[in-house]
C-alpha cells in the first residue's frame, strides 16, 4: 500500500515540477532582434515564388551570355540594381500602371531576344531594355513585401536571391561556346518566350467579380509614412 | 486526504504565479561573456553594421593600398569616437537609425559598383562618417541599455572592426585580375541594391 502511495507520489510530482519551473523562468530576454531568418528566408524565396520573375531573371542571364563580354556581368548588375529602384517606389507607395503587363512583356521580350539572339550595336540598348523591366519587377516586389519581418535582411535575401537567378542564366548560357548549346539556348529562349505570351494573355485578361477584390487587395499600398522622419 | 490538499494547493499556486509573469526588459543582446565579447559579437547580430563595414573595406581595398591603410585605422577609431559621443549623449530620438544605416549602403554600393576614382583622402573621410555616425547610434543603444560597460563594448567593437576591414580590404587590393574586380563591383551593387530597398522599407515604416 505504501509502495503504490509512493508511486503515486512520484508519478504525479512531475506536474507541480514543471509548473514550478514555468513559473519561474526568467524574465523575457533578448526581445530586441526578431524576425531576422523568417526576413532573410522570405526575401530569399520571394524572387523565386513567381514563374514570372524567373523567367526574365534568367532570360537577363542568358542573354548577357549571349552578347558576351561586358555585358555578361553589366545586364545582371543593371537588373538589381534599377529593381531595387522600382522596389523603392513600391514601398513609398508611388503606383505603376499596367504592371503585370509590363511584367508580361519582360518574359516576352527578352525571351525574344534570347530566341533571336538578338545583338544591339551597342550596349546600352539592352541596359535600358533590361533595367525597365528591372523597374517592373522591382516595384510589383515592393507592393508585394510582407510586414514584421528585418526589412535589411529581406532585402538582402531578395537581391542575393535575383542575383542567383541571373547566375543560374549566366550558367546556363555558359553552354553558348559550342553549337549544340547555342541551339539549347534559344529553345530555352523560345520556351521564356512561349511562357511571356501566356502571362501576357493571363494580364489582359477582363477582371471578373472574383478577381477584382482580390487583385485590387493585392495592389493595395498603404500611404508612405514618410513625413516622419522630415 | 492531506496529501490530495497538498497537491492541489501547490496547483494552484503555480497556477496564480503564472498570471503574474515579470515584465519584459528591453536591452541589447549579450553574448554572455563579458562586455568585450559583447562588441566583438555586435557584427553578428547587426548586420546593417557589418554589411557597412564590409562595404568600406571593399571600397577601400577597390582604391588601392593606400586608401586600404587609411580606411583600415580611421574606421575603428572613428566608430569608438562615435560610439563614446553616443555613450554621453541622452534622449537622442531622430534621425532613425535604420535611415542612417540605410543609406550608407546605398552610397557605398553605389561607389563600388561604378568603382569611382576616389582619392585616398576621401575614402578616410568617408570611414570617418560612416564609423562615426554607427558608431554613435552604437553608444547611444549601449547608453539607453543602461549596463555601465559601454566601453569596454566599444573596444571589441574597434578590435572586430580592425580585423574585418584588414581581410576585406586587403582582399580587395589583391583582387587584380578583371574578373576579380568585377565580382567585387557586383558585391557592390548588391550592398547598394539592399540599401535601396531597406531605405523603401524604412520609409514605407514596416520595420
Amino acid at each position: 500500500m505504501k509502495t503504490n502511495s509512493f508511486q503515486s507520489s512520484r508519478r504525479f510530482a512531475w506536474l507541480p515540477a514543471t509548473l514550478i519551473l514555468l513559473a519561474l523562468v526568467p524574465r523575457a530576454q533578448a526581445h530586441i532582434v526578431h524576425g531576422e531568418a523568417g526576413g532573410f528566408g522570405s526575401g530569399f524565396h520571394h524572387p523565386w515564388s513567381g514563374l514570372d520573375h524567373i523567367c526574365a531573371m534568367v532570360a537577363v542571364g542568358l542573354w548577357g551570355a549571349q552578347l558576351g563580354g561586358r555585358a555578361m556581368w553589366l545586364l545582371p548588375v543593371v537588373f538589381p540594381m534599377v529593381m531595387s529602384v522600382g522596389g523603392f517606389f513600391g514601398l513609398i507607395g508611388v503606383p505603376l500602371p499596367g504592371q503585370e503587363i509590363g511584367i508580361a512583356l519582360s518574359a516576352l521580350l527578352l525571351g525574344t531576344m534570347v530566341c533571336a539572339e538578338v545583338r544591339p550595336k551597342h550596349l546600352i540598348w539592352p541596359a535600358i531594355l533590361v533595367g525597365a523591366f528591372g523597374f517592373y519587377h522591382g516595384h510589383a516586389h515592393g507592393v508585394e513585401l510582407p510586414p514584421g519581418q528585418s526589412g535589411l535582411l529581406y532585402s538582402i535575401g531578395f537581391v542575393i536571391a535575383t542575383g542567383t537567378l541571373h547566375l543560374c542564366g549566366i550558367t546556363i548560357g555558359l553552354l553558348h561556346r559550342w553549337s549544340a548549346g547555342k541551339l539549347t539556348i534559344r529553345l530555352a529562349g523560345g520556351a521564356i518566350l512561349a511562357c511571356g505570351v501566356y502571362f501576357l494573355w493571363a494580364a489582359v485578361q477582363p477582371e471578373t467579380k472574383e478577381t477584382a477584390p482580390e487583385k485590387a487587395k493585392a495592389s493595395a499600398v498603404e500611404p508612405a509614412n514618410f513625413w516622419q522622419y522630415v | 486526504m492531506f496529501e490530495r490538499v497538498f497537491k492541489r494547493a501547490i496547483l494552484t499556486a503555480c497556477l496564480a504565479v503564472l498570471f503574474f509573469p515579470a515584465r519584459a526588459d528591453a536591452h541589447l543582446v549579450t553574448t554572455g561573456l563579458g562586455p568585450v565579447y559583447d562588441g566583438i559579437g555586435h557584427f553578428f547580430l547587426s548586420p546593417g553594421d557589418a554589411l557597412a563595414a564590409l562595404a568600406l573595406a571593399l571600397l577601400a581595398g577597390l582604391r588601392g593600398t593606400a586608401a586600404g591603410r587609411r580606411a583600415l585605422f580611421v574606421l575603428p577609431v572613428a566608430w569608438f569616437a562615435g560610439g563614446l559621443a553616443g555613450l554621453t549623449t541622452t534622449g537622442w530620438t531622430s534621425p532613425p537609425e535604420e535611415i542612417v544605416g540605410a543609406l550608407s549602403l546605398l552610397l557605398l554600393g553605389i561607389f563600388i559598383a561604378t568603382d569611382i576614382a576616389l582619392p585616398a583622402v576621401a575614402v578616410a573621410i568617408l570611414a570617418a562618417l560612416i564609423g562615426g555616425t554607427h558608431g554613435f547610434f552604437n553608444g547611444v543603444g549601449m547608453h539607453e541599455a543602461g549596463t555601465g560597460t559601454g566601453v569596454l563594448q566599444l573596444i571589441g567593437v574597434a578590435v572586430t572592426l580592425f580585423v574585418l576591414v584588414a581581410l576585406a580590404s586587403a582582399l580587395a587590393v589583391t583582387a587584380k585580375p578583371m574578373w576579380a574586380r568585377i565580382v567585387v563591383r557586383v558585391a557592390g551593387s548588391w550592398i547598394g541594391a539592399s540599401g535601396l530597398l531597406w531605405t523603401g522599407w524604412v520609409l514605407h515604416g514596416l520595420k
